[in-house]
Parts: structure tokens; C-alpha cells; sequence
């Protein structure tokens, strides 16, 4: 059995994971996983999920050699495509498929949390695709730097909420979706926006983002043949790299994801319970849960989703660090050498190669890295920051 | 040595009196151990210490910022503990927090902090009965409490395993939301009673949402009392001292009694 197949029946992988949820909600997680379970075994839905993929969101993504940084690097790197999608990220996936099984359950109405402002832009797009009513909370903090994304989903029809409590960033947009799902779960379904959260959605999300895993490995067997030496994606909440990973953990391929300097909950945190999963979490000596600290939003979050803290356990994949001011550089690079402008989040997965090409990823070695999202939203923030050194 | 909550409430009910429960975040002033003394002299049954926590998922904007701030202050659960040691109330006092507090120190020795500040019982809202065993088995021995709740949304299969396993008394979530101020009594509030005191014989409690006096006695009508947290923690943050505050809990104390 693969060590990414599904979790016990607590909803746990190995140590991680469970089910951490107000007694007002238990009977709305267990609803989610009853319909999921159900339909995701469903070869009908299975084909509605594919269809929408291929038709609406523009998948099968390339996985793209990217020549000139291959050969600046001395590294032979592909990119898995996740920025071409439609609304331009992986987290259309899993919104597809969750926005599927809200009317499946017969419920009108969608709600998210945001950081980065992608996985609100995608609910609240496929809430317009397939009418249903759409609210998204995000921290206040994110709401000023993903300026674009809150345009884009009020456009789409969204009401957007600033929450204000906390950090003002991911983590207190979880608290305040949870706090609102609680009054009006007959009609609302809960669209988790990663890895994370009680069970189901850790394991929910990630196989509503495995086609990226699939299609990559399936991509890369085509055109080099075998499996990469090492699999590079960028961890916040862990759904891009879930998904990447479970198409290659089965593979002698190394696995690698790449945490925010400052939101390293696998590489700095210690296990910890928080918005409805046991995993790694930043936390202070009395189990506070701390603010992370990241130029990036959608990295923004001191947890991770509870498969990574098993994955990093078992040794099976390996955790890094990126810091922001090589995050900046590799937007610069991955622009200029392949006419990509990576999302800041996908930015770290490039640092991290670009900072360990011919250090621990060998010269000559073969590199799946997962472009999780398009740099647009980031523009504003980025141009700022990169004033003085581009002219 | 501390006061067996269940028993506590057990005798009060059965003396017939309708149960008071008020809730006060711990460390939220310099004051905080005078308000619990007020609310004594005002009549309550119990006292919930709410300890604060980064996250309150449950919370809503009056314990959020009551816990903010708290924290801001530099509260923590061994010290609220050690605070609470120096205190000698004939009530039980009853710890509300959030299970990461616990997991993070470690069960026993949380436990323990809990012992030495006298404290009854716990009510921790993310700490589901699924996941709740290690916790209750390091809790028992220590003569802690570990009380369930059973919101509107509880099946009623479900309902009855929450009441057979609770421990102190059942806590009936009077609405599905967070905790906060409401302008009029639920219409789930009501139903609380009924339903889970057909189930059992322990203390039924209904929280969440209960605001003024009015409200208390309706919500104590067919149940055995009632828990008042944010409106009590609303006036605090508002800046009432204890004499304010015992003049609030008397009221809901005189809208129980039925004078
Ligand atoms: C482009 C992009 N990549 C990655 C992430 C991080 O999420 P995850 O770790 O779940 O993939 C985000 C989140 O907003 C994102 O927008």
C-alpha cells in the first residue's frame, strides 16, 4: 500500500491528523466525509470532476522543460504547470471538487478563508460556475497586499470579509470561517482551502489536488522516462506539494518541500493541536500558537496540514526553508531565464533550487518543481520591493 | 481540597434551586481574582475560569479580545493556576480552554497546575469525545472533571452517549454559533432542557448566548440553570470592577430565584 493512501479511521496519518472540532461541528465533518467517501468512489462523479478539469479549468497543465534555467543551473528542471490553470493556481482543483460534492449535499452556499487571495478567487469562481452563494474571509493584512484577488472575487460575485482579529492573515481567517460555518452548516459547506482542518479535508484536499502528482509523473515517464531524482514544491497549509508528492512517493524520487523562513512549522514547530488537526505548529512555551511571518500570504500560516508532519516523521519527504529575500531573487531569475513569473509561494520552491543546485540536488540530476500559481496578484508587492533594482 | 462539581450542582438542583454558572477570563485585569470573589457574594454556583488562548475558535468577539488582551498581559495557565491557589471560594471553579494548552505542557502536568488551583472540572470545546480518552483517564484519578457538550446539531443517539460520558454536569449549547451576546434567547435555548434532561439525571446547563436576566430565567426554565460568559466578560472589557459586575450576577441571580 502507498504511504499516501488514507488515513485511519480517526482521520489520522500515523500521529497526525484527527478530528479537533467544537462539538457543534462534528456532525458537519462527518456529513463531509460520508459525502466524499461516498461519491468519490462514484465513477459518475469521478467523470464530472475530469470533465470540469478539462473543459473549464484547462487541465492537463504541461509540465515544461525549462531550458535556460536547466542550463544555468547544471540541473535538468521541469515545471509542472499549476499557473496555467484557470484563475491561475492548483487550488482550482480542489475547489472544483469540493463546490461538486456542496451540491451533491444539497447545500446553497460556499465559504472560505484566504491568504493569498487563489484558493478565494477559485471558490468564489466556482461558486459562480455553479451557482452557489460564495463568502470568503481574509485577514486584513492579506487584504491590503492581495489587493488584485479581492477585486477579482467581489467581481465574481463573493462577498469578502477582512477579519481583523489575530495576525490578520491566514490562520485567524480559519477561525473566523469555522466560527461562521457553525451558525449556518444546514446550508453551507466549509471549502477548506488546503491540506488542513479536521478530517476529512486533509485527506479530501489532497486527493482533489493528486491530479497534479498523476499527471506530472505520467508527464515526466513521456518525456525523460523513470522518475525524477528529486520533487520540489512549496508548503504552506501543503496542498500543491500533497499532491505533487502522491505521484511520485511511490518512486525512489526525493521529496522536498519548501517551507517560508518565517512559517516553518515542519523545520522550527513541535506537534501541536490547532483549527481542527493535530500537527506541526509554531507555538511558544504555553502552546500559544504564534504569528508567521512571510512576504508571502499564501505561506503565511504557522501550521501545516497533518500528512506533512507524517511525512517529515516517516523521513519520507524533507523540509526546507526559503527566506524572503531569495524568494525576490528567484522571481527575478525564473522571469528573466524562462518567461515565468512565479507566484511568491512557488518563488520558494525555485529558491530552494536555485540556492542548492549543485549542493543537495547534485549537477546533472532530473527536478520536478510544481509552479503552483502565476505571479499577477503579487505584482504590487513585488514592484515595490524590486524598485531600486529594476530599471 | 477541592469540591466535586457534580455533586456540588447535584445538591444545589435537588435543593431546588435553579443553577448559576458565570464565566470570567483569567488574568484579563490585575482585578480578575476580585471578580470572582464578587460573583460568589452575588450568588453563583460555579465559576468558569476561562483561560486564555491564541485561537478561540468558539469564541466570539467579547472572549476574543477578553483573551487578546489577557495574553498581551502576559497570562499563562501556571500562572492563572497559581493566582487561583490563592484563592478560598465556596464554589467550584470549572477551567474553559482550548485542548492545545493541554497538549503542549503535556496532560499531566497540566492536570497537576489544575489541582494546585483548585479547579473542579474542565470544559474544553475543541476536545471532542472521540478524541477526549487520554485526556479523561489523566483527568479522573486527579478528581478533574471533563464535562461535554451537546450542541443543537447532536444527533440524538449521539446526545446520549455526550450525557452518559459527561462528567459534572451536561453542558447544552443553547445555539449553533460562537459564544457572544445575542438580543433575544434562541429558540434552540429553549429546547435544551427538555431534550437532554430526559436523557439524564446529571445537572443539564444551557450556555452560549445568554445575555441579560430575562433570557437566564427563560433558558433556566426547563433546565437546571444557566451559563452567562460574554456578557459578563463584555463588561469587564468595558471597564466594570467588581461592584458593577456583582450587581449584574445578582440580577441574573434574582431573575433565577423567580423574585
Ligand atoms: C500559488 C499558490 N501556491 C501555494 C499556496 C500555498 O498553499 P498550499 O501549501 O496549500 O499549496 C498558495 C496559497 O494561497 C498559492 O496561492
Amino acid at each position: 500500500m502507498s504511504i499516501m493512501s488514507h488515513p485511519d479511521e480517526t482521520g489520522r496519518f500515523g500521529e497526525f491528523g484527527g478530528r479537533f472540532v467544537p462539538e457543534s461541528l462534528v456532525g458537519a465533518c462527518i456529513e463531509v466525509e460520508q459525502f466524499f467517501t461516498k461519491f468519490w468512489a462514484d465513477e459518475e462523479f469521478r467523470q464530472e470532476y475530469a470533465e470540469i478539469l478539462s473543459s473549464y479549468a484547462g487541465r492537463p497543465t504541461p509540465l515544461t522543460e525549462a531550458h535556460r534555467l536547466s542550463e544555468h543551473l547544471g540541473v535538468r528542471v521541469f515545471l509542472k504547470r499549476e499557473d496555467l490553470t484557470h484563475t491561475g493556481s492548483h487550488k482550482i482543483n480542489n475547489v472544483i471538487g469540493q463546490a461538486l460534492l456542496t451540491k451533491k449535499m444539497g447545500k446553497s452556499a460556499i465559504l472560505a478563508e484566504t491568504g493569498a487571495g487563489q484558493h478565494g478567487v477559485a471558490t468564489a469562481t466556482a461558486a459562480a460556475l455553479m451557482g452557489l452563494k460564495c463568502r470568503v474571509y481574509m485577514g486584513e493584512v492579506d487584504v491590503e497586499r492581495q489587493a488584485l484577488n479581492v477585486f477579482r472575487m467581489r467581481l465574481l460575485g463573493a462577498e469578502v470579509v477582512p477579519v481583523s482579529s489575530g495576525s490578520k492573515t491566514l490562520k485567524d481567517a480559519v477561525n473566523e470561517a469555522m466560527r461562521a460555518w457553525v451558525s449556518e452548516i444546514d446550508e453551507t459547506h466549509y471549502c477548506i482551502g488546503s491540506v488542513m482542518g479536521p478530517h476529512p479535508y486533509p485527506y479530501m484536499v489532497r486527493e482533489f489536488q493528486r491530479v497534479v502528482g498523476e499527471e506530472a509523473s505520467a508527464q515526466f515517464e513521456r518525456l525523460v522516462g523513470g522518475s525524477p531524482d528529486v520533487v520540489i514544491a512549496c508548503v504552506g497549509g501543503g496542498s500543491n506539494a500533497a499532491g505533487t508528492f502522491s505521484g511520485f512517493v511511490d518512486s525512489p524520487a526525493r521529496l522536498v518541500g519548501v517551507e517560508p523562513e518565517g512559517g516553518a512549522a515542519i523545520a522550527k514547530g513541535s506537534p501541536g493541536v490547532v483549527h481542527g488537526m493535530r500537527s506541526q505548529l509554531l507555538q511558544d512555551e504555553f502552546g500559544q500558537v504564534e504569528e508567521a511571518v512571510s512576504i508571502s500570504a499564501g505561506l503565511d500560516y504557522p501550521g501545516v496540514g497533518p500528512e506533512h508532519s507524517y511525512l517529515a516523521s516517516l523521513g519520507r519527504a524533507e523540509y526546507r526553508c526559503a527566506g524572503d529575500e531569495e524568494v525576490l531573487e528567484a522571481v527575478t531569475t525564473l522571469s528573466r531565464l524562462e518567461g515565468i513569473i512565479p507566484a511568491l509561494e512557488p518563488a520558494h520552491a525555485v529558491a530552494y533550487l536555485l540556492r542548492e543546485a549543485g549542493k543537495e540536488i547534485p549537477l546533472g540530476s532530473t527536478v520536478v518543481l510544481t509552479m503552483s500559481g502565476r505571479g499577477d496578484k503579487d505584482a504590487e508587492v513585488v514592484a515595490k520591493l524590486l524598485a531600486d533594482r529594476l530599471s | 481540597m477541592t469540591i466535586d462539581l457534580e455533586q456540588h450542582l447535584r445538591q444545589r438542583r435537588d435543593g431546588g434551586r435553579k443553577l448559576l454558572v458565570v464565566y470570567l477570563t483569567g488574568g484579563l485585569n490585575n482585578d480578575w481574582l476580585d471578580l470572582i470573589l464578587s460573583c460568589v457574594d452575588s450568588g453563583v454556583d460555579a465559576i468558569e475560569i476561562g483561560v486564555p488562548f491564541s485561537d478561540p475558535m468558539i469564541d466570539g468577539v467579547a472572549i476574543q479580545k477578553a483573551s487578546q488582551r489577557a495574553l498581551e498581559q502576559g497570562a499563562n495557565p501556571l500562572q492563572i493556576m497559581k493566582d487561583l491557589h490563592q484563592l478560598d471560594v465556596p464554589v467550584p471553579l470549572v477551567a474553559m480552554t482550548y485542548f492545545n494548552l493541554f497538549h503542549h505542557s503535556g496532560l499531566e502536568r497540566v492536570a497537576g497546575w489544575l489541582v494546585d488551583g483548585g479547579i473542579s472540572g474542565v470544559i474544553i470545546p475543541d476536545l471532542p469525545l472521540e478524541e477526549s480518552t487520554p485526556w479523561r483517564d489523566v483527568a479522573r484519578p486527579q478528581g478533574i472533571a471533563t464535562v461535554q457538550l451537546v450542541a443543537p446539531s447532536t444527533p440524538q443517539d449521539r446526545a446520549e452517549v455526550l450525557c452518559r460520558e459527561s462528567e459534572g454536569f451536561v453542558y447544552g449549547i443553547g445555539l449553533m454559533g460562537t459564544t457572544g451576546e445575542r438580543a433575544s434567547l434562541a429558540d434552540t435555548a429553549r429546547l435544551v432542557g427538555p431534550r437532554l434532561k430526559a436523557l439524564t439525571t446529571k445537572p443539564v446547563l444551557v450556555g452560549i448566548g445568554i445575555s441579560n436576566p430575562d433570557q437566564a430565567a427563560e433558558a433556566a426554565s426547563d433546565s437546571d440553570g444557566v451559563i452567562v460568559g460574554s456578557a459578563i466578560v463584555r463588561r469587564v472589557l468595558d471597564g466594570a470592577g467588581p461592584r458593577e459586575i456583582g450587581a449584574f450576577v445578582a440580577g441574573l441571580r434574582t431573575a433565577l430565584d423567580g423574585r
